[in-house]
């Protein structure tokens, strides 16, 4: 080649070969394009992050002006300028601990029923779209349907778990007598047990898709190889699709919990507002982050309002940790696309 | 043997076809692993019965309980047992797992059946006498008194009000949220993994928080009024992270062989992205965007904070009170007046209807896309 290409030149030594540009660069639309797409990014960047960073920022005046009490009182005084989150944190934990034990195992079932058990395609989209528009009834609506319809079915429960269960701590009842037989329904409204159910039928759409969605991806050799080996269908989910989609299912789970512990309305619809710690889920008065803030900011004053802020920059913190621990669980999770088959 | 020869010689001179079956094997049947057999259905039916008379039994007679909560929760408790024995009697350990499995999971979703059901029912059922009257979808609160009966009044300015804070809360969000979509799938860089990583972490943002934030930041530190505006504002800073992560989604499932097919064939960049990955990915962003819209519709924390109510019609989200449907609700149910209860039922009710129509909208654009697939 060369020497031929070399002869090729000698003949034309005047035109000097130009190496066409293979990567002419941007075109000046493009350019454009670029630069605006990316200003956006970074000013969603910047908002979102500033809100993170406003809310963070909020810690540091409360704590200069009510000290590192704030983590450690309990009551909310506003009358008395004497404000702490120690009873409404452990509140907003409890209602999502009520809301995960009562959802998990529903959503669970619900998903393995959608997933192994529906028959036929057109009942199994139904009942998907189902679970979605569960998911997107207003959380207000929830609320009334526990207050007006739940809340009267479950008196009943509590007083029999008090009755029946009373030897554990966190159904103990002793602001009332259960076993009297003019039992007082009233003390068992507004109490965190309730609020939890509630709240568990906004953590089931959200549980139960995500782990539906892991269920589906279920290889279907491993499946079809139970099968072959005698496995009855509860055989095959236990050894197949479950360790399979254990990954899913925390993860779910835990994105459900980060849904709860932001829950406001329907929690504020249902508890009669009470910052006290307590073990006794069954009995009225309970209270969560974001419910105080929703009953308190209206009469707050400036520095309370900067506690409220700060309160609600822990729940911030928190949801986040739990979302995050839930990401990192469902990317775990053996993913489909790895698979060959 | 003889039976078999005797017909043959009475019968015409017929050789037999030599692919003909030879003495008919015992037939194979194959084994059913879908559906119900009849003993099956049996044993579920008898089950059934069983339990519900040894509940009426114990339940009702021999411990005097009452309550169809707990009635129903005994019986389906007695079925699996019932069940359980029945099955046992005929099969194997494997098989009475298996059965009981399917019970218990055929109950749970059940319940989560019967909630969803109970939730939609409950609220038409309580919203139905304020739903029935025409002047409570046009008409506004203004001169009504609490003991006004049904037939006057109405949530019209709460509906106006919705419409127009959510449309600007869409109008604001809306080309921020695909903008930062794009500019993380298209453009990409460092930069655009922080905007990923907040973008995510901002999603776990507790809606009252955003409601709170506005509030501070506008009304508290820069004196603006409690209008309209600002609920968009609260909505809209929910709206944009939770629209910029689902459209990232849906634009990261467009093929990549179409982006290169477009780039290969001399298009620019922000022709392939306006003319391809867009156009390619409309159907899941407007998936994504209705799905936000109804969340945003059903918020009511934030209004809570930053919006205050009002009775009247008001057009302009810069001036004044602007009443929304959750706002109303919230103060309808949370009042002593048990008319103002009543519209707020119905109140809640028609947002239910409103959601739900946003959603089956988005199941109808959902299928679209199957179909042209």
């Amino acid at each position: 080649m060369r020497p031929a290409m070399s002869l090729l030149l000698e003949s034309r030594p005047e035109s000097v070969d130009q190496p066409r540009q293979i990567d002419p660069g941007l075109t000046t639309e493009d350019r454009i394009f670029r630069s605006s797409v990316s200003a956006v990014g970074v000013f969603v960047l910047v908002l979102t992050g500033s809100i993170g960073v406003f809310l963070g920022y909020q810690l540091i005046p409360t704590l200069g002006h009510y000290g590192f009490r704030f983590f450690t009182e309990t009551r909310w005084l506003p009358e008395q300028d004497k404000v702490g989150i120690a009873a409404v944190v452990v509140g907003t934990i409890v209602v999502a601990i009520i809301a995960l034990t009562v959802a998990f195992p529903l959503a669970l079932l619900t998903a393995l029923f959608i997933s192994e058990y529906a028959p036929g395609q057109k009942v199994k989209a139904t009942l998907v779209a189902v679970v979605d528009l569960m998911a997107a009834v207003p959380s207000i609506i929830y609320g009334l349907w526990g207050a007006a319809l739940l809340q009267p079915q479950v008196q009943p429960l509590s007083r029999w778990l008090s009755q029946n269960l009373g030897w554990i701590p966190f159904f103990k009842v002793s602001s009332t007598n259960p076993d009297a037989a003019a039992w007082e329904p009233t003390k068992y409204v507004g109490s965190a047990f309730i609020a939890g159910i509630v709240v568990a039928m906004m953590v089931i759409p959200l549980a139960c898709s995500v782990m539906r969605g892991v269920f589906a991806l279920a290889p279907l050799g491993e499946r079809e190889a139970a099968y072959a080996l005698g496995s009855t269908r509860w055989g095959m989910i236990r050894t197949v699709v479950l360790p399979f989609g254990r990954g899913g299912i925390i993860g779910g789970t835990m994105l459900g919990m980060g849904r709860a512990l932001g829950e406001t309305i329907a929690v504020l619809l249902i508890i009669s507002p009470d910052t006290v710690i307590k073990l006794s889920i069954l009995t009225t008065g309970t209270d969560t982050i974001s419910a105080l803030i929703a009953g308190r900011f209206g009469e707050a004053t400036s520095h309370q309002l900067t506690a409220l802020l700060a309160a609600g920059f822990v729940l911030f913190l928190i949801t986040l940790a739990v979302n995050t621990v839930a990401a990192i669980f469902i990317g775990r999770s053996r993913s489909g696309a790895a698979l060959e088959i | 043997m003889t039976t078999m020869q005797l017909p043959r010689i009475e019968q015409p001179v017929v050789t037999p076809p030599v692919d003909a079956p030879p003495s008919p094997t015992p037939k194979e049947i194959p084994r059913k692993i879908r559906g119900v057999s009849f003993e099956e259905r049996g044993a579920l039916v008898g089950s059934m019965a069983a339990a519900l008379a040894a509940d009426w039994l114990i339940y009702e007679r021999l411990l005097s309980f009452t309550g169809k909560l707990g009635f129903t929760v005994c019986w389906y408790l007695l079925f699996l047992v019932v069940h359980a024995a029945i099955t046992a009697l005929e099969f194997p350990r494997p098989i009475v797992v298996d059965r009981v499995a399917t019970g218990v999971v055929y109950g749970g979703a059940a319940i989560v059946g019967m909630a969803v059901a109970s939730t939609v029912i409950f609220t038409f059922i309580k919203g139905w006498p304020a739903l029935h009257h025409l002047n409570f979808y046009v008409d506004d609160m203004a001169g009504v008194r609490p003991s006004s009966p049904l037939t006057k009044g109405g949530v019209g300015h709460a509906v106006l009000g919705t419409f127009i804070q959510i449309g600007i809360a869409v109008v604001l969000s809306l080309p921020l949220g695909i903008a930062t979509a794009v500019y993380m799938t298209e453009v990409g860089g460092r930069m655009s993994k922080t905007v990923r990583t907040v973008i995510e972490a901002m999603t776990a943002l507790p809606d009252i928080l955003a409601g709170l934030f506005v509030y501070v930041l506008l009304v508290v530190n820069f004196q603006m009024p409690k209008d309209g505006f600002a609920v968009s504002l609260a909505l809209a800073v929910t709206m944009v992270p939770i629209i910029a992560r689902s459209a990232e989604v849906t634009l990261r499932v467009v093929p990549g062989g179409l982006r290169e097919a477009g780039l290969a064939l001399g298009a620019s960049q922000w022709q392939v992205v306006r003319r391809v990955v867009l156009p390619t990915a409309r159907s899941g962003l407007a998936t994504a965007l209705i799905l936000g819209v109804a969340r945003a519709a059903g918020e009511t924390a934030p209004l809570l904070i930053v919006s205050g109510a009002s009775t009247f019609f008001n057009k302009d989200p810069f001036h004044h009170n602007m009443n929304s449907l959750p706002l109303y609700i919230y103060f309808g149910v949370r009042s002593p007046e048990k008319l103002y209860i009543e519209r707020g039922y119905g109140a809640a009710a028609l947002l239910l209807t409103i959601v739900l129509i946003l959603f089956t909208l988005t199941r109808f654009l959902a299928r679209d896309k199957v179909r042209s697939r």
